[in-house]
């Protein structure tokens, strides 16, 4: 419901408070609370999510490189260590696998660590401890030693920061069982996914987008509320329709946003899901939107093989293959390590365009295309 | 029962030629360099710091994404290169272009690789500032840290079995030893026996991170031993004295068949790059008395200038040569073409498989039948 109603105020031409003014009534039949909503950029949601379990709980501490003195790489952990000091807000030396054991180590003993990784490309020279250190963790000690550790940072490309600095981890973390991995795109998701991360008992990897850091969105004041949570393995249907199921996750779910607008104005009426989940991945919301539109595309910045799309794939031809009435098409990054120049970068991830060409296909729009290896 | 104390009483001496001022501290002392390499080391650390400062000013202005320079570390740059012989591969991290442009890599090359332009020898696959030359035997730079080390140690092993008459040198800073690479490479090095000298960049600063942060050990010089590894610490802004301990480390290195480490020890002038402003972690104060009292360049302008191999309007000849030709570099690379399409395709295996090859097929037509969805200027 609230999702319909802000919809409507975005459409009515940006969130000005005039606009707001006139639905607030609206709102009010349905929520008991004040529905003003306030702006906030994705960065200052993950700062007071941040804040705030830290201010509850004093196990919680942050830890990683430039967290502290520095405010942080890129500005998350601003204020926090004037705030909580350095024993809870710890700059440690280059050493990723080190501090990454680390963070686990002081998890096994009752801590609540944040690790924050400057990108989850430098989480490679770690990720023996987020895998067999963390994640495994709990299932080998029969329950003995559970890992309330949040691992978090940058995932995927930025612009122009080349091969190594570019990778989507997704697929990757998201294959492994007894890790939980989230990914938020706006800030009400960074907000309470990352509160809810930091609460649960079993080891998360929160993947989130420098691109998004300085986006603003809308927050309700619920969300803004300190005891906010998001359900962790709940997808968010961002905007409904009837047509085609367009999923994605991050910085794909405003292309496909994006994209169903161009959709609109041909006729196809599409429904976007936002995954914020993808291990636990929220099939039953994919398959019920699938049944009801028969049509899916699936979005990802990550390499094709093996990515997010083929296992939304599998699901969606495990359990609603009678609903199916076009094969599903995957849109995905190129099967290339990233490259640098700008003309060469724009190629090799997916472009609202693309969104749309593949959502047309699926509703053979357009000449079917034979499928690519 | 006697404990190793943490640290010994005294730090590990630093071994210098020059003062600051650019006189020879010890009428003993040999100074070891003659004149004519004198001065391509000289002109080599002015041609660098010309260089970083426009491609510097370059990202500023917008006209490439990013850049990182060498500033007050040019002797480290150009004197250790002059030690090394053409076959000695060199393993750098990011602040060594010095050493690609003493083996001759034009400031043309330099630049293309910035714009990632079509003529680059990169393809335009890789950041600014990652510059790689198989024929100048300087390997690609990769971005994460310290994975040179070991790689350095492996290359290294190669060589040995080809017995050549030819070392692997890699290069790295203060806060790349913490890495657990740093470790593995220095340990396996000597288990090996691996003809590597490691050279290790104290500037003291990891973005905002000091030195005294990193680790709680006398430096890093101290941690060769450790390893089993015959270590120096040396002033790493005296030009002489880099040049004098390179050519012992290669030559122990080459002759024994072991690895060495030198801690040369300066001050990182630079921002960490471009997506850095380090006055907000220390003073302008102390970055501009680094800059101005103990410029490596300066002090070794001192000394050729006494000895009267160089003189004023030298100086300024190089300094207006050189500002033209980085310059020109700069804006001849701007002008070149991107790369080409098929350059997305090319390289990630040895062949194109054919995949990729129904992939570009694929994205050619979709180009020709949706030309509105795509950039006018794509050069196919």
């Amino acid at each position: 419901m609230w999702g319909i109603v802000r919809r409507n105020a975005a459409g009515a031409g940006g969130l000005s408070s005039q606009g707001l003014g006139r639905l607030r009534p609206l709102v009010s039949a349905v929520r008991n609370y004040s529905s003003a909503v306030k702006e906030m950029t994705v960065r200052d949601a993950l700062n007071s999510a941040l804040d705030e379990e830290m201010a509850a709980d004093p196990n919680v501490f942050v830890m990683g490189e430039e967290v502290g003195e520095y405010q942080g790489a890129y500005k998350i952990t601003k204020g926090l260590l004037d705030k909580y000091g350095p024993e809870r807000v710890v700059d440690t030396p280059i050493t990723e696998a080190g501090f990454a054991g680390i963070g686990v180590g002081s998890a096994y003993h009752g801590l609540k660590p944040v690790i924050e990784f400057m990108t989850f490309n430098f989480s490679m020279q770690a990720i023996d401890h987020v895998i067999n250190s963390a994640a495994k963790s709990n299932y080998m000690s029969a329950g003995q030693i559970n890992v309330p550790i949040v691992f978090r940072g940058p995932n995927g490309p930025a612009a122009g920061v080349g091969a190594q600095h570019s990778q989507c981890y997704g697929a990757w973390y998201g294959s492994v069982p007894g890790l939980k991995v989230l990914v938020p795109y706006s800030s009400e998701d960074a907000r309470g996914l990352l509160k809810a991360a930091i609460r649960d008992p079993d080891p998360v990897v929160f993947l989130e987008n420098e691109l998004l850091y300085g986006e603003s969105f809308p927050v309700s004041a619920e969300a803004l509320d300190s005891s906010f949570c998001l359900p962790i393995g709940k997808a968010k249907i961002e905007r409904e329709g009837k047509d085609i199921t367009i999923t994605a996750f991050s910085k794909m779910v405003g292309y496909a946003l994006k994209a169903a607008e161009i959709l609109e104005k041909d006729g196809i009426n599409a429904e976007v899901i936002n995954l914020r989940s993808i291990r636990p991945l929220d099939r039953a919301t994919i398959n019920a939107s699938v049944r009801k539109t028969n049509r899916l595309v699936t979005v990802e910045e990550g390499f094709p093989q093996h990515g997010i799309g083929a296992e939304i794939c599998a699901s969606v031809i495990e359990d609603s293959f009678g609903y199916l009435d076009a094969p599903v098409e995957r849109v995905a990054g190129a099967d290339v390590p990233t490259p640098y120049a700008a003309n060469l970068e724009r190629m090799a991830f997916p472009q609202i365009e693309d969104i749309v060409r593949a959502a047309k296909r699926a509703c053979y729009r357009s000449v079917p295309m034979a499928a690519t290896a | 029962m006697k404990f190793l104390p943490s640290s010994s009483e005294e730090r590990v001496q630093c071994f210098r030629i020059l003062d600051e001022d650019g006189y020879p501290i010890s009428s003993n002392m040999m100074e070891h360099m003659s004149k004519e390499l004198a001065l391509k080391v000289y002109r080599g650390m002015v041609t660098l710091n010309t260089m970083d400062k426009f491609l510097y000013e370059a990202q500023r202005q917008g006209r490439l994404s990013f850049s990182l320079t060498s500033f007050g570390e040019e002797a480290i740059n150009l004197a250790s290169a002059a030690a090394l012989s053409i076959d000695d591969i060199v393993l750098a991290q990011y602040r060594e272009p010095g050493v690609l442009l003493w083996r001759g890599f034009a400031l043309q090359e330099f630049a293309n690789q910035c714009f990632g332009n079509n003529i680059g020898h990169g393809k335009g696959r890789q950041m600014p500032i990652h510059y790689g030359s198989k024929k100048l035997n300087y390997v690609t730079i990769s971005s994460p840290l310290a994975t040179q080390l070991p790689q350095a140690v492996g290359m290294a092993y190669s060589l040995k079995l080809d017995k050549k008459d030819a070392c692997v040198v890699a290069f790295f800073g203060d806060g790349t030893t913490s890495e657990g690479d740093f470790h593995a490479a220095l340990n396996f090095a000597a288990v090996m026996d691996a003809p590597v000298v490691f050279i290790c960049r104290n500037n003291g600063w990891a973005i905002s991170t000091q030195v005294t942060e990193q680790f709680r050990s006398d430096g890093v010089v101290v941690k060769g031993q450790a390893y089993g590894i015959s270590s120096i610490r040396v002033d790493g802004n005296d030009a002489l004295a880099i040049y004098n301990v390179v050519c012992s480390a290669r030559e122990m290195a080459v002759n024994e068949q072991r690895p060495i480490l030198i801690e040369a020890m300066t001050y990182r002038v630079s921002h960490h790059s471009t997506s850095d402003d380090s006055t907000k972690y220390r003073s302008k104060d102390v970055i501009e008395y680094w800059k101005t009292m103990h410029s490596p360049i300066t002090r070794l302008r001192n000394w050729v200038e006494r000895k009267g191999w160089w003189s004023d309007k030298e100086e300024f000849e190089l300094r207006i040569q050189t500002m033209k030709q980085v310059k020109n570099a700069i804006d001849e690379a701007e002008k070149e073409e991107m790369p080409l399409l098929r350059e997305m395709f090319t390289d990630v295996y040895d062949d194109l498989p054919s995949n990729l090859m129904e992939q570009e097929t694929l994205v050619r037509e979709t180009i020709q039948r949706h030309p509105e969805d795509f950039p006018k200027d794509m050069p196919l």
